[in-house]
């Protein structure tokens, strides 16, 4: 049974000048916008060697430009730390932030038993008032503490700083080294992740990462039993995405120490350094992590992709070729020739539906990437894609990561200087070890980037606003978009579905093999739906059907 | 200062939304406007995601976007720069400019700066006709979302409304009722023959239908000219018991203007709707139309018939203040007892208003409780053992843990389809409101019992 293969799938065509798009996209800018767009936008061209455009990504929006972009405070508290059932996250500030942090995002968790603690579905804020503007919140932070301990005692309370927090220089961190020495039981610590730090929500998932490598991370030295020990960093479990992806763990017999995060508990990342190998799913909100631990304990990590059938059974092949062993080799190919008839089947059916079709996607700093997988399963093309709040080596590869140029906004979050640890560094492969997999073709710390594997003569566009999605849906007429939910219904009244990949419109799992088949379904109910086709009435449609008076 | 009756310091699990959200909601009731956030980028991405969810439809909110730099010279440049690139881009005819915690703990003085901006773009005189601006202070660390909703209207009023020759006309001002309450309204005043303008109007703005071509800013909303002329109408219909001692923009209006004040609770249930259709009679001069009377006839014929397996029943209602307490009078009416009436707000004036609206009915005033959040009323609520519970979606974790319905009202609503469409107001909404109730309790009796039966 052969997987799926991209290559067969033939090359996409793109009839439409990508170059006299750009031009028409920065015609209604201001000169100056117009320049600092033009950079931002690009028409992807892969060079032989893989070598692609550059692109400038991850600088500010332009005020007034609606964008997709959250805050800091958005991609530490309810990105990375939101999936975290056991840890007591408490809001620092007025209301709406902890409001809308809620469990907004779709995190799925499945606690070990009925009195395990489960936090996810609380809201924890310190709800500021004038008063603590005025005379400081930390009274309060403090007494919000100490609440939250003697009502759930949970093993960790992690502290949030909101906008207002940083301004009015309440020391959060201070707090939180109190109040830890205070309780004695209950790990406390803080992110500093004010919203108007950073140019998206990927300084937040900087700030929240340093925070649980910092202050979690290999506090818990048991090795567990299992061969094949490995961590899965950047998977959110989003729609039960992580339970698919367990699934398969489970099957082909390697043991997961830790997700960051999704369905993740603190005490398996406290235990996490323990691991093997490090799995990348979502580079851009974790890359760093992988290397602080390959640096400090010694773990090697590799990229993987769950989203797409071949891009799947590639990645546990990959995991299979890391480990050289034949058992496990074998146990993947069970597992893949398993699994794949179910999805050959729908494939074939949903594609008969699907080929030729084309999608957008602008999302995320990984979601534009993977997915695109899927729809080339389905023989739909990507014609466009761009990230949220990607940086370059998401776009371009790791290749660029020496010649990225560090502006003020990303000085601004902490970097981290990690060094070997003195007793647990352990290089989990000798030199010839590396040279072997390197023959054998598992690229180890590599990632290509999401403009290599696209068509040249693309479209890429960081940072897309509302105002460019309209432009590029009236000349491009696309069959699906795919960005999150604040672009839904501006993107359906324009007569074109729209599937978001944030929340995934309450659907999923889409990852792993049975994701495949949910996600190749999904879009064929969407591309195909009947209903755009009756927005006229048959009296608007056909205007000589409309009745007449006999005297008329 | 305490400013709530909530037993804990800190809040767990909010019964209330933020300021800025409240006033970005009234703007997009307005035609031709965007609301626009002064602060960090987050707070518009938030808000927009969050109002997005209960209404399904487009929800643009700009944003000055600010960053560290920003933080600590202050804001200003970015929220010239934004209003430009809002009026260029998007063709507004209205900007609403609300502030953020950040904005308002920096000290921004943003009247000042759009003052600035309107003489800097009148110097340089290239950017054709300015749209109107509209600010408001709405920092969430005082407040909630309703009073961001009232301050964004009272501005609005206070920045636009004109005086001059009478015209007749009758302004409404609803507060955050749904689409659907909207157009009813509508619809009731035009029964009576009464010209109105309704500030804000979301009917359109927020529940508007399925195109081929996007508009940018949809149609609908309180037209700029009539808001403008609202200093002429001869009454201002203000809804909301707990504003009446405050200074709302109905007040404003009377103050100013001469406008007279009518300030009524919100219309739900049958009482309420009695005094709101009185006052319609006296100002239109004649009788409501024979639709309304047969629908007040109708709720009372089924208030007859729903009695028996509504009376008695306890339930805990939460949520705004004045949505709230138009839902206590209405459940007093059908002889259910609200025994917890509970709100994330604090205006001080809750309890009096429940205390009126419920006089004369129960047998023992409802515990009524300011400044909660979903964990007091969990505590609250517990020994009281409920039957029922009525508000938004937050509460749903309750009704799971107790096995009791929980009827969908108000704002937000995610986990269930067409909260925009809820009615609320009115006989009409009354009854609809009746319905849901009985037939939650109808499918409860039936789901406990050990025997299926199909006749209730």
């Amino acid at each position: 049974m052969a997987t799926v293969n991209a290559e067969e799938l033939g090359a996409p065509v793109i009839d439409i000048n990508a170059e006299e798009v750009k031009k028409e996209l920065l015609s209604k800018y201001p000169t100056k916008v117009a320049r600092k767009r033009a950079k931002q936008i690009v028409v992807n061209e892969v060079a032989p060697d893989g070598a692609v455009p550059e692109i400038a990504v991850n600088v500010r929006t332009i005020p007034g430009i609606i964008s997709q972009r959250g805050c800091t405070y958005a991609g530490c508290k309810g990105v990375v730390l939101g999936p975290t059932r056991d840890i007591v996250n408490i809001t620092h500030g007025p209301i709406g932030c902890g409001f809308y942090s809620w469990l907004t995002r779709r995190n799925q968790t499945k606690p070990p038993g009925p009195e395990a603690h489960n936090f996810m579905t609380y809201c924890f804020s310190t709800d500021m008032q004038d008063e603590q503007i005025i005379f400081g919140g930390e009274k309060k932070l403090r007494q919000a503490i100490q609440e939250a301990y003697d009502l759930f005692h949970p093993k960790a309370i992690g502290l949030f700083a909101t906008c207002p927090v940083g301004l009015i220089g309440d020391d959060v961190h201070a707090v939180a080294r109190e109040m830890k020495e205070k309780l004695g039981d209950c790990n406390v610590f803080a992110f500093s992740c004010e919203g108007y730090k950073g140019v998206s929500q990927s300084a937040g998932h900087h700030i929240a990462n340093n925070g649980i490598f910092t202050h979690v991370v290999g506090l818990d030295d048991t090795v567990k039993e299992g061969e094949f020990k490995i961590n899965m960093l950047g998977e959110y479990n989003i729609g039960g995405d992580a339970f698919e992806i367990e699934r398969l763990f489970d099957d082909i017999g390697v043991t997961l120490i830790s997700t960051f995060s999704g369905n993740s508990s603190y005490e398996y990342f406290a235990n996490s350094h323990t691991a093997d190998l490090n799995l990348i799913m979502c580079h851009r909100s974790i890359n760093y992590v992988a290397e602080m631990m390959e640096t400090k304990f010694g773990i090697p990590w590799i990229k993987v992709n769950f989203i797409g059938a071949g891009a799947t059974a590639k990645s546990l092949r990959k995991i299979a070729g890391y480990f050289e062993n034949k058992e496990l080799s074998a146990l993947v190919e069970e597992v893949i020739a398993r699994e794949m008839p179910a999805v050959e089947k729908v494939r074939e059916e949903v594609k008969a539906n699907c080929e030729g079709k084309r999608a957008m996607l602008f999302v995320g700093g990984s979601r534009a990437h993977h997915y695109q997988e899927l729809f080339q399963e389905i023989g739909m093309e990507t014609i466009a894609a761009g990230y949220e709040f990607a940086h370059r080596d998401d776009y371009e590869g790791r290749r660029v990561l020496p010649s990225i140029k560090v502006d003020a906004d990303s000085r601004n979050i902490e970097e981290l200087h990690v060094e070997p640890d003195p007793e647990r560094y352990r290089p989990r492969l000798a030199p010839e070890g590396i040279e072997r997999l390197a023959k054998a073709g598992i690229e180890l710390s590599g990632y290509e980037g999401m403009m290599a594997e696209m068509a040249s003569g693309s479209l890429i566009i960081d940072d897309i606003s509302q105002f460019e999605t309209e432009k590029l849906i009236e000349i491009y007429r696309p069959d699906i978009i795919c960005a999150g939910i604040k672009e839904k219904y501006a993107i359906q009244k324009s007569g074109v579905p729209m599937k978001q990949l944030h929340s995934y419109d309450s659907g999923g799992p889409y990852a792993g093999f049975k994701g495949a088949i949910n996600f190749y379904r999904e879009i064929d109910r969407m591309v195909n739906s009947k209903v755009w086709k009756y927005l006229k009435a048959p009296w608007q449609e056909h205007p000589e059907l409309a009745a007449k008076y006999v005297w008329e | 200062m305490k400013s709530h009756n909530a037993p804990y310091t800190s809040t767990t699990n909010a019964c209330k939304l933020c300021k800025p959200l409240g006033a970005c909601l009234a703007f997009r009731g307005i035609e031709g406007a965007v609301p626009f956030l002064h602060g960090s980028q987050g707070c518009a991405t938030y808000m927009r995601r969050y109002i997005i969810s209960h209404f399904r439809e487009p929800m643009d909110i700009a944003s000055s976007s600010l960053g560290e730099k920003q933080a600590v010279y202050g804001g200003g440049p970015n929220l010239k720069q934004g209003l430009k690139n809002v009026q260029t881009k998007y063709g507004a005819r209205l900007i609403g400019v609300a502030t953020t915690c950040l904005t308002e703990t920096i000290g921004d003085d943003v009247p000042g700066l759009v003052k600035e901006f309107r003489r800097e773009m009148a110097e340089s005189n290239g950017h054709g006709d300015l749209p109107a601006l509209v600010t408001v202070s709405t920092p969430s660390f005082s407040g909630t979302h309703m009073e961001g909703f009232h301050a964004a209207v009272k501005a609005v009023v206070e920045q636009m409304a004109e005086g001059g020759p009478p015209t007749g006309t009758v302004n409404l001002l609803p507060g955050f009722v749904s689409p659907a309450d909207l157009r009813y309204l509508q619809e009731v005043m035009e029964d009576f023959g009464l010209p109105v303008i309704i500030l804000p109007d979301i009917s359109e703005t927020l529940d508007g239908p399925a195109q081929t071509d996007y508009e940018k800013i949809p149609a609908g909303g309180t037209p700029m000219k009539d808001i403008q002329a609202m200093g002429r109408s001869r009454a201002t219909i203000e809804f909301g018991r707990t504003l009446f001692s405050q200074e709302t923009a109905g007040r404003f209006l009377e103050n100013h203007f001469g406008v007279s004040w009518r300030p009524l609770g919100m219309p739900i249930g049958l009482r309420e709707t009695d005094r709101f259709f009185q006052v319609l009679e006296e100002l239109s001069g004649r009788p409501a139309a024979s639709g309304h009377a047969r629908e007040r006839g109708r709720l009372l014929d089924a208030m007859v018939d729903g009695h028996k397996y509504v009376f008695g029943k306890k339930a805990v209602v939460y949520g705004e203040e004045d949505l709230v307490v138009g839902l206590a009078a209405f459940l007093a009416e059908i002889g259910v007892r609200p025994v917890l009436c509970a709100s994330g707000g604090h205006s001080g004036n809750f309890a009096e208003a429940i205390a009126a609206v419920t006089a004369g009915l129960l047998p023992e005033p409802p515990l009524v409780r300011e400044g909660m959040d979903f964990y007091d009323i969990a505590e609250e609520a517990q020994s009281l053992a409920p039957d029922l519970l009525i508000g938004h979606s937050k509460g749903y974790h309750l009704a799971r843990k107790w096995k009791t319905p929980l009827i969908r009202v108000g704002f937000p609503i995610h986990d269930r389809f067409g909260g925009q469409r809820i009615l609320h107001l009115g006989y009409r909404g009354a009854q609809s409101l009746l319905d849901k109730i009985v037939n939650a309790l109808l499918e409860k009796k039936q789901q406990d019992s050990p025997v299926g039966y199909g006749y209730l």
